[in-house]
């Protein structure tokens, strides 16, 4: 981690991403809008790993491809080293997108299976400029050793490689551009368990050599908890609970983080018997028409009349915990009456203290 | 007597580019009520083992040899008529993808009411009536609302749901499920598997749970197979698979767990290489080239047996002697598989 006073690499503050549902032959009118992303803030510095989980639909993907730009924001900034680009031209972004890359879940659909390896990995970087001609394929070759492939593989296509060999191949082709930023999608969950342990490894080896920045998108919480430095929890657009990964694990403020945590069968058949697991009821609301104020209270246990009238603040609970909750849990009196409301908390979250005794266990 | 008895069951597909073993002589039984979970990564054999209990890998280019008798009757060589009373009705199975095992265009209930109705004499009116109870004991809340709803209308853990009721809907003595968690979310995961327990309690009946993640196994089995590349490496109840590993194979995939229950280790371990490919699968152990402990010896194929004198039905496949497979698996006072120190 870097100390606190240098610009972090990427800043994302109140980023708004909304879908239009249209109606009608002739005129396309807006009848409604999936909220996929609703207010997100998140401060990403260089050199560490910000994990990001949460449930499909929650707007994972689509806050990343916001970030990344290839999603047109509805609203907010995005700062790249201190340089807005939300809202930037195609032009302006060419030189920013070398430097921000991405790795995608699919090794299968993520690769032209018409190309050779080293197309694949070798255009991006003669269309950048970065090689060119002998030298190119020198360095395709260098890269596809660095992944754990082999230089052979140069000329094969991507139909002759398993999918954890295809997702070293994504890796080397987002590698190839040196960039300061990488955006991991849902790497590893195509993946089988002892292929995902090589390539998690892989990716851990290749941020202390080239000094990269993740955001590592994922919704199993152990191979983000292994890879995370500070881990970011989203719920139906909007992020709940950002920690540092060892405080997220062992207090979890936010009952939607507790919840989540406590669905993760353990691998142990006794401590997995003696555990009474906090089962969730029902399913994820539609980000069309979420719930009114706090978008969990529909499923929380703890909900109560606040949780449907006021939007909870985002507030930093100390030990770098920051959640939105009206009823946090795993907080002492202290650390509820000291919480602050952070500058990140989003514009229609109310003003309301959370609770100060802490609130009965379930 | 055990319910379903599978020997000795070898499954080939002949493909453009040579045979695939795809089962290569497993041998297994499953006891009345017993919950039965297989583990192993994809393409270890262990979904075409199950399909092909069903008969549904049936065709011109497949060879199935050995047996699969339940309650008399081998279902290997029983003709597809006399399998067509037994599937949905004795044997029901749930797949990995509910949207894709559900027909878009028919309402889930009709669904429902056919998979009731070809098993059974039958009025509509009743049929429907017990579409109804089922959704309920699924827990499908609204259920005599959501019976006319079409599959789209439901989400993917109702869906899944819906499957589930469909394959009770005969009472049958044995569910085979194959990864039936794996396309669902966490928290949906934690309902589907707490779902899964009380049904099994409540009607007494066995499971088969095919699945890649040795958490949902820990959740639900009685006892576990460990399969890798066509073959079962490792037998036992589900504490000596957990506690007692005997094949590094297993050791390698409960060391290769992140669990959220210990601290994080600096590394992961892995297990080091790829899956063979079942068109030229090695020589011997299958596990050989990807293990750090093998011989000279491993060139033969150890037979599954058992190597432990106090746990008689605990097999393995693997040469090593039990005693120093005991210390050779602990890699940071845990379980997991390691090059043995020079």
């Amino acid at each position: 981690m870097m100390s606190a006073n240098e610009t972090p690499l990427l800043e994302v503050r109140h980023l708004v991403k909304h879908f239009p549902i249209k109606s009608g032959v002739l005129i396309d009118r807006e009848v409604g809008r999936v909220r996929a992303v609703d207010d997100v803030s998140l401060t990403v510095n260089q050199g560490e790993t910000l994990g990001l989980v949460g449930e499909s639909g929650c707007g994972k993907s689509t806050l990343c491809r916001t970030i990344l730009q290839l999603l047109e924001p509805t609203s907010g900034s995005v700062r790249f080293e201190g340089q807005e680009i939300a809202g930037a031209s195609q032009r302006e972004l060419r030189p920013v997108r070398r430097q921000m890359q991405m790795i995608f879940q699919d090794p299968y659909a993520s690769l032209n299976p018409r190309k050779r390896v080293g197309q694949i990995v070798g255009d991006p970087m003669r269309l950048h400029g970065l090689a060119s001609g002998a030298e190119l394929k020198r360095d395709v070759q260098a890269l596809l050793e660095r992944v754990g492939l082999s230089p052979e593989h140069y000329n094969r296509f991507p139909f002759e490689f398993s999918g954890g060999q295809r997702q070293r191949i994504g890796i080397a082709r987002a590698l190839g551009l040196k960039p300061k930023l990488i955006v991991a999608d849902e790497p590893v969950s195509a993946l089988d368990v002892s292929i995902q342990a090589q390539i998690i490894n892989l990716l851990d080896d290749l941020q202390h050599e080239f000094g990269l920045t993740y955001i590592f998108v994922a919704h199993d919480l152990g191979v983000v908890r292994q890879v995370s430095d500070r881990i970011a929890v989203m719920y139906l657009g909007k992020i709940v609970e950002s920690a540092t990964a060892p405080e997220l694990y062992s207090n979890p403020v936010h009952p939607y983080t507790v919840a989540l945590l406590s669905a993760v069968p353990i691998p142990d058949p006794k401590e997995n018997a003696a555990r009474e697991p906090l089962i969730i009821e029902g399913d994820v609301p539609s980000p069309a028409d979420p719930p009114p104020a706090c978008r969990f209270h529909t499923r929380c246990p703890w909900a109560t009349e606040i949780c449907s009238e006021v939007e909870p603040p985002l507030m930093d609970f100390g030990e770098g915990r920051i959640a939105a909750c009206h009823h946090p849990r795993n907080v002492s009196r202290v650390q509820a009456n000291g919480a602050q409301i952070v500058p990140e908390s989003p514009k229609s979250a109310g003003e309301t203290r959370p609770d100060s005794e802490p609130a009965p266990t379930v | 007597m055990s319910l379903l008895q599978v020997s000795d069951l070898q499954v080939r597909f002949e493909t453009e580019d040579g045979t695939v073993k795809a089962v290569d002589g497993v041998s297994f039984e499953v006891d009345a009520g017993e919950a039965l979970g297989i583990v192993g990564e994809s393409g270890c054999g262990k979904s075409v083992a199950n399909l092909t209990i069903l008969g549904l890998t049936r065709g011109q280019n497949t060879t199935v040899s050995g047996s699969a008798m339940f309650e008399g009757e081998d279902l290997i060589a029983t003709d597809t008529e006399q399998l067509q009373r037994v599937r949905g009705n004795e044997i029901a199975m749930i797949f990995q993808d509910p949207l894709s095992s559900l027909h878009p265009f028919y309402k889930v209930g009709a669904q429902l009411v056919e998979a009731i109705a070809v098993h059974q004499e039958i009025g509509r009116e009743k049929a429907r009536a017990r579409a109804v109870e089922l959704l309920g004991l699924v827990g499908v809340p609204a259920p005599e609302r959501r019976v006319d709803d079409y599959p789209h209308e439901f989400s993917g853990g109702m869906r899944q749901r819906a499957m589930i009721a469909m394959a009770l809907a005969n009472d049958p003595k044995l569910l085979i499920a194959d990864e039936p968690t794996t396309a669902l979310d966490v928290t949906t995961q934690a309902q589907i598997l707490q779902l899964l327990e009380r049904l099994q309690d409540e009607l007494g009946m066995a499971v088969i749970l095919v699945t890649h993640d040795l958490g949902v196994i820990a959740e639900i089995a009685d006892r576990v197979l460990v399969m890798y590349a066509g073959r079962i490496v490792e037998q036992g109840t589900l504490d000596e698979i957990f506690y007692d590993p005997q094949h590094p194979y297993t050791w390698g995939l409960l060391g290769s767990l992140s669990r959220l229950d210990r601290p994080r280790p600096k590394r992961l371990p892995q297990i080091r290489g790829l899956p063979p490919s079942l068109l030229s699968p090695p020589q011997g152990c299958h596990f050989r080239p990807r293990c750090p402990l093998a011989h000279k010896q491993c060139e033969k194929v150890p037979p599954l047996e058992s190597r432990l004198p106090e746990a008689p039905a605990h097999l393995d496949r693997c040469w090593l002697e039990p005693e120093k497979k005991r210390s050779l698996r602990v890699v940071e006072d845990r379980i997991g598989l390691e090059e043995p120190a020079a």
